[in-house]
Order: structure tokens, then sequence, then C-alpha cells
């Protein structure tokens, strides 16, 4: 029964097992290593505009997505990569999207920050800082409308968590129940802001409360916490009782965006946040830990290596849409 | 396989960049994720980071090279075991500054972004012929305008996201927290309907706020204050309530940000009485109209360009350089066409301006500088005199500026028009993220061109 009072109290940690622990190993690494790829694709000029890498905070959607089912829908802001990814997204289309081809998700018309599925239950990809809230709890309202048991998650950052729509939001999800589940992604920054010079109280779960809201804090590079918060989380509004707040603390490696001043903390900072608290390395060594043998993770590691050096190869392969796209899709 | 390390891009508009320092050398090992250099603009810095594992086998841009193009090959990491000598001869021949289509052939994946040329900005008829003209950059001059009128008046002070400790996202606002503290330019939350309201509340107790949005597309959260608040109070209150307040920052399209951050909010603003709308297309403009909005006892919108940011232009060397508000420059002399437009609208007209000279047709070009109050007199003037008119911006056709002087124009100097006015604009579609799309949603030189031959009848 999800805590109502404090959500402070440490939430459980899941265990999880052992072929648990190796498909979360499996859609981090490839959500990292698809990151890495996508940067320096960046660098190369394959794919501009902008573009937010994910690397740091994938433990935060991989473990959502452990903790939902089918059907259940996912939506985001513009950090939407590894939302996409663990929502089972083609990654061959989403990197064609950051390109800029004919066969990206969205046609080469999003980019980066705009792509959607219906078919994989993912509504975007927005670009605008708040947007996701109460467009989660739009889709949570078609799902109670509708009675059918599904689910809305919806991530947006601690920054994001400003905006006074995200409020108008928990009003209203809280007042007519909706089943969906609002997750802070509170990764400390937005943009060069740190949260205490945004924020006043910056332990955002406390929001939850004002609304009466239930809300937990979690440890978001821990995959496990992450799993078993959601499995709360997602059961409270599953079963009728309204909509649940998230606040998932953890910390993205890379600048904001590809350009990125990085005076707003040090290196030392970053160094000790992926030396001893990366998602992915802490898995590594418990599956490590349970008798796993270092080949299996590599033959997982060259796994997903070769299924992003498809996606690569597709969108660089792939052609630039046709010209008679622009005026395709502007009404239905 | 050896691959070739390119200069990165930063950011959608970055073309040239410093190479700031290695971090590792020749022959050193790297792996997946390894920084190897810093680059650096005026903007930010970025790491360059190995995703291969090898060796780096050789530098071809040492460190500290300034003015590095993007996309020049900058080092090359070879396999482990490669012999770093045979892929020397694979090499492309290393890409110096300046070097203008070095761009294009390391580019091996993707085209460079479009170069835009700067738009030349003939003296406004506002600076005396004798007055020293001092080039900088249009960021420059709007800083430069700012920090004059804090110095000049206490009353005035910025506020925005990212605006004090990082500098502003787009580095208009450099060094004005060092000068001012942090009573004077304030970071705010990311609270856009908030914090512009809040600048409506203090300039109706009597401050001059400068209210920076990261880009227009975030003021469509405040829109309702700037409208409903800023616009109309001074009439609402029967004229005891003023509103001095000037909300600022890059309006339209950037490079390649896709169709929620690239709107051009230009025919909005100016629709709205109680308004004053600017939209600068050089930095000389930029600076003397930003002092004028930040004096003015009305709300101004006041619409940058973060193409636009980087150009340089000749600002005259004047202690108190303060543009009039409502009036237009005649950017072009000229006999046969009239050419309207504003902000990087103006690149479009001077360069088809320069086009058709080639084929003997003189365009006068009219540079509108302010949207509303709209200098309509210059525009009737002009037209008069050549008859034809095209009128040119990147925004929607339905209700654009465009739309306005076309009205304007038929009702005002019908008689003598020798051909209907044309416009130029922004296809009819949310902004395409695809690099071919973009470039046909935006309008161009050769669609001025063509615009002006057909209303001179010509091929
Ligand atoms: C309404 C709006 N204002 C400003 C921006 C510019 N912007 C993009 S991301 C960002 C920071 C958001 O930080 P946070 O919500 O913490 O998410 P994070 O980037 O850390 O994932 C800002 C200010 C925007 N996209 N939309
Ligand atoms: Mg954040």
């Amino acid at each position: 029964m999800a805590n109502e009072t404090d959500g402070a109290q440490p939430a459980p940690i899941a265990e999880l097992s052992r072929e648990q622990e190796l498909s979360a190993l499996r859609d981090m690494l490839l959500i990292r290593r698809f990151e890495e790829k996508a940067g320096q694709l960046y660098g190369m000029g394959v794919i501009a505009g902008f573009c937010h890498l994910y690397i740091g905070q994938e433990a935060v959607v991989v473990g959502v997505r452990m903790a939902s089912r089918e059907g259940d829908q996912f939506t985001t802001s513009y950090r939407d990569h590894g939302h996409m990814l663990a929502m089972g997204m083609d990654p061959k289309g989403v990197m064609a999207e950051l390109a800029g081809k004919r066969g990206g998700i969205s046609k080469g018309k999003g980019g980066s920050m705009h792509m959607f599925s219906r078919e994989k239950n993912f509504f975007g990809g927005h670009g605008i800082v708040g947007a996701p809230a109460p467009i989660g709890a739009g889709i949570a309202f078609a799902n109670a409308y509708r009675g059918d048991g599904r689910v809305s998650i919806t991530f947006f950052g601690e920054g994001a968590a400003n905006q006074g729509q995200v409020y108008e939001s928990f009003n209203i999800a809280a007042l007519w129940r909706l089943p969906v589940v609002f997750i802070i992604e509170n990764n400390r920054y937005a943009m060069g802001t740190a949260i205490n010079r945004a924020t006043a109280q910056t332990e955002c779960f406390r929001r939850g409360a004002a609304f009466a809201i239930p809300a937990r804090q979690v440890d978001g590079m821990d995959v496990r916490a992450v799993k078993a918060a959601a499995d709360e989380a997602i059961e409270w509004c599953r079963s009728g009782k309204g909509p649940y707040l998230l606040e998932v603390l953890t910390y993205r490696y890379r600048g904001h965006s590809m350009s990125d001043p990085a005076k707003y903390r040090s290196k030392e900072e970053v160094e000790r946040m992926r030396e001893e608290h990366d998602p992915i390395e802490q898995v590594r060594i418990r599956l490590l830990a349970a008798g796993v043998s270092e080949d299996e993770l590599k033959k997982i590691d060259a796994s997903v290596r070769k299924i992003v050096a498809e996606a690569v190869d597709f969108a660089t392969s792939d052609r630039e849409p046709d010209p008679s796209e622009l005026y395709t899709d502007v009404v239905a | 396989m050896s691959i070739n390390v390119l200069m990165p891009a930063l950011s959608p508009t970055m073309e040239h960049g410093k190479l700031a320092k290695w971090l590792k050398n020749e022959g050193d090992k790297v792996k997946s994720g390894d920084v190897i250099a810093e680059i650096e603009t005026d903007k930010a810095t970025m790491e360059v980071e190995a995703v291969d594992e090898g060796v780096l086998a050789r530098i071809l841009v040492p460190g500290g090279t300034e003015n590095v193009a993007v996309n020049t090959p900058i080092a090359v990491i070879a396999e482990d075991g490669e012999d770093a000598t045979a892929i020397e001869s694979t090499l492309p021949p290393p890409k110096l500054p300046g070097d203008s289509d070095a761009a294009q052939t390391a580019a091996s994946v993707a085209a460079p972004a479009p170069k835009q040329a700067a738009a030349p900005a003939p003296r406004a008829p506002e600076i005396p012929s004798d007055v020293t003209m001092i080039p900088m950059t249009m960021r420059e001059a709007l800083r430069d305008a700012m920090a004059e009128e804090m110095r000049r008046d206490s009353g005035v002070f910025v506020m925005g996201e990212e605006v004090g400790e990082y500098q502003g996202a787009y580095k208009v606002t450099q060094g004005l927290l060092q000068e001012f503290g942090a009573q004077r330019v304030l970071d705010t939350p990311i609270t856009e309907y908030g914090f512009a309201g809040i600048g409506v509340g203090a300039a109706f107790a009597g401050l001059r706020p400068i209210v920076e949005f990261m880009t227009f597309n975030f003021s469509m959260q405040a829109i309702d204050h700037i409208v409903n608040s800023a616009a109309k109070t001074l009439y609402m209150s029967g004229g005891q309530i003023h509103s001095p307040i000037v909300f600022r920052g890059a309006n339209g399209a950037a490079a390649r940000v896709g169709a929620q951050h690239s709107q051009d909010f230009s025919a909005w603003y100016s629709s709205v009485p109680g308004l004053i709308v600017m939209a600068p297309s050089n930095a000389s403009d930029a600076k003397g109209l930003l002092k004028a909005a930040i004096r003015s006892d009305n709300p101004v919108v006041f619409l940058e360009n973060e193409i636009l940011y980087g150009k340089t232009g000749d600002v005259p060397a004047l202690e108190d350089f303060v543009l009039p508000i409502g009036k237009a420059r005649i950017a072009r002399a000229g006999t046969d066409v009239t050419l309207v437009s504003f902000s990087i609208g103006m690149t479009y007209a001077l360069a088809a301006a320069e086009e058709l000279a080639k084929d003997g047709i003189e365009a006068e070009v009219i540079d509108l500088r302010t949207l509303r109050p709209m200098d309509t007199a210059s525009i009737i003037e002009s037209v008069k005199k050549t008859g034809r008119c095209v009128a040119i911006e990147e925004g929607w056709p339905q209700n654009g500026v465009t739309a306005q002087i076309a009205a304007v124009v038929q009702e005002e100097a019908f008689d003598y028009l020798d051909a209907p006015v044309a416009r130029v604009t922004g296809k009819d579609v949310p902004m395409p993220y695809a690099a071919n799309l973009e470039k046909l949603a935006l309008p161009s030189t050769a669609e001025v061109v063509a615009a002006a031959k057909a209303v001179l009848y010509r091929t």
C-alpha cells in the first residue's frame, strides 16, 4: 500500500531474477551504446539541431518499463531516445529519425525531440518543457473513460517540475482519480541550473502531498529500486485509486544538449557519479557476483553493439524524405 | 579500418570553433567514451569522445587552433595494431581555417548547413556620416544596449532562464551578471507564464523589466500576460497604468531544431494593439532599437534571430545611439521594384537585390525594423515610385506580416501598382526536421528573385 504521508522512507528494492537482471542490463546497454553513437554522429554532422542524450539515466526508464504492462502508455520530453528504445521501438527507425531520413519513425519530419509510436504506445517526444504532465494525464483520462485498465506513465525533468501546468495536471488527476504515474526524473540540473537555484523545495516528491497524491523518492541509479517503486505506483493507479508521483534521483553524464558550457558542475562530480553509481555497472557487478561469466556479459555487449551498428548503417544509407512529404500529414 | 574524427558542431548554428586542447597523444590507446579533446566556441565547450576502440594514430589539427570549420578531420583513430603510417596516404588533406569549401570535401556523410551571407547594413539615416563605426556581432550589440540602459537607469533589470550564471543560452546577456549583480540579473526557474506576469507586475509598479525568453517559442506559455496584462492595461486603466517592459529573445527558425522550436511570432504579436513589435536585421539597428525599447513606456516585443546573433555589422560609436520607433530604413535604393522585409528576411531580400542587379533590375529594399507601428508611409512612397512590390517573411503565409503589407499597398497605392503585390513566405507547414525539407520550408533568395521578376513580367 502506498505511503501517503511520508514518501521519504526508502522504497523496497525489488529482488530481480537472473533473467530480469540480464534483460535490464541488455536494455540499459542498448540505450547507452545507442546514445554514444548518436553523440558521435552529431559530431559528424549526420544528426543536427538539438540532441539530448540519456546517458546515465538508463535505469529510470528501464526500471519503469519492467514494471509496466503491454498497453500502458509512455510520454516524455525531448530527452526521449532511451524511452523509445525501452518501449521496443526499432533502433533503426529512431536513428534514421535522428538523421532526418525517410525511414525515420516520423519520416524524418520530427527529429530527435519529436518521435511517437502508436503501435508501441509511445506518445512523444515533446520539446516544450512541462508539456508531458498534462498530456500524460490526458492519456490517463482516456484510459479511465474507457475503463480499459491501462496506466499512463509520464516523465519530465525536475526543471520542468516548476512549470505551472504540472500542478494544474496534478490537481485534476487527483480530483478525477486518473490512472497516471507522474515521474520526475531529477537529474539535478535543468540546462545549467542546479535544482537548488531554481526550486525552493528541492524534494520534488513532497509536492504530491499538496494535491493528495501519494509520492515517493527513489534511487534512480539502481534499476531494482526503480522497478519496485514503479510496481507499487502502477498498481495503485491500475486499481483505480488515482495518480501517483515518483521522484527518481538520477544524473546525466553528458551536457544538456550537444552544446553545453560545462561550467555549472565540476568534472569530479561527473566522474564520481560515473565511478560510484553507474546504473549499468551496478547490474554487471551483481551478475558477476552471482556467477555469470565475463564472457556471457561480453556477448551481450557485442549483440547490443551489433544492433546499434545496424541502426547507424540504416540511418546513414537511407535517403532524405521525398520533397513531396513537405506538405503531407499537416491535417488528417 | 581507421576512422576520421571530425570537428563536431556544438550547436545548430555553429560553423567554426576552437580546438582547445588534446587530452590524448598520438599513439595513445583509446576506448569508447574516453574524452580525447576539448573544443570551444564563444558559447560553449564540448568534449570529443572516442566511440570505438583503437589507437589515436594521428592528430591532424593541433591543440589551440582557432577557427576550425565544422566537419574538418581533426584526428585519425586506427584499429589497435593497424599500421598508422599506412593511414596517412588515405587521408584527405587537412583543412586550414578559412578554406571555405573544405567543409564540403570533408563532410563524407552530411552536407554542411546552408550558409547565409550577412545582411550588409548600409548606414541608417539616423547615423551622422562622420561617426566612427565599430564592427561587432548582433549578440554583442544587444548586450551593449542592455548594459548601457542598465547603467543609465537603475530601474532596468533582466530576468529569464539562464541569463545570469550561464551567461545566456545564446550568450546575449554575457557579462551582465558580473557587472550588475544578482539583484538586477535574475535567473528564473523554467516558468515563462509566471515570470512574464511577474515582469508585468513589476512594470506596473514602475520598474523597467527586460524579460528574456530563451526563444520566443516558449513565449507561447506566457502569451496571456503579454497580450492581456501588458498590452491592454494602459487602455483598460484609462491611461493610468503603463507597462514599460521588454520581452526579448530569439524568434523564428534556427537550424534543424524542428517544429516546436522554429516558430515565427512576428505576425502574432504585431496584430495586438498596445504592443510595440521590433525585429532588427543587423547589429546597428539591434542596438539602437533595443535601447529605444527599454526607454519606451509601452510594452515591447523584441524579436531577435539566432542565426543573426553571430553576424557582424558596423555599429556607430555614439555615446547614446537610440533609433526611432516605427521608422523603416531604406537598405538599398532602387527604381524598378520594392522589396519589403525585416529581420532575417532581409538576408534574402538583399541577396536577391544583388542578383537582380546583374540582370539590370534595380530593387529598392526596405527594412521595416519595427513591425508595429508599421512604417507604411515608407512602403507606399517607394511603391509609388516603383509600381511593384514583393514582401518577404519567414513566417507562415496566412495572416502574415506580408499579408498586411499587401493589404495596405492595395488600399493606399492601388492606382500606382503595375502588378499585384507578390509575397515570399515560409511554407504553410510546421517546420520539418530533415535538412532537405527544412530548406524547402524556408524562403530562399531564388524565390525572391523569381517573385520580383514575376511582378516585372520578366523571366
Ligand atoms: C517551455 C520551455 N521553456 C524552455 C525550454 C528550453 N529548455 C529545454 S530543456 C530545458 C531544461 C529542462 O530541464 P529538466 O526539466 O530538468 O530536464 P532535463 O533536461 O534535465 O532532462 C530548458 C530550459 C523549453 N524547451 N520549453
Ligand atoms: Mg533536469
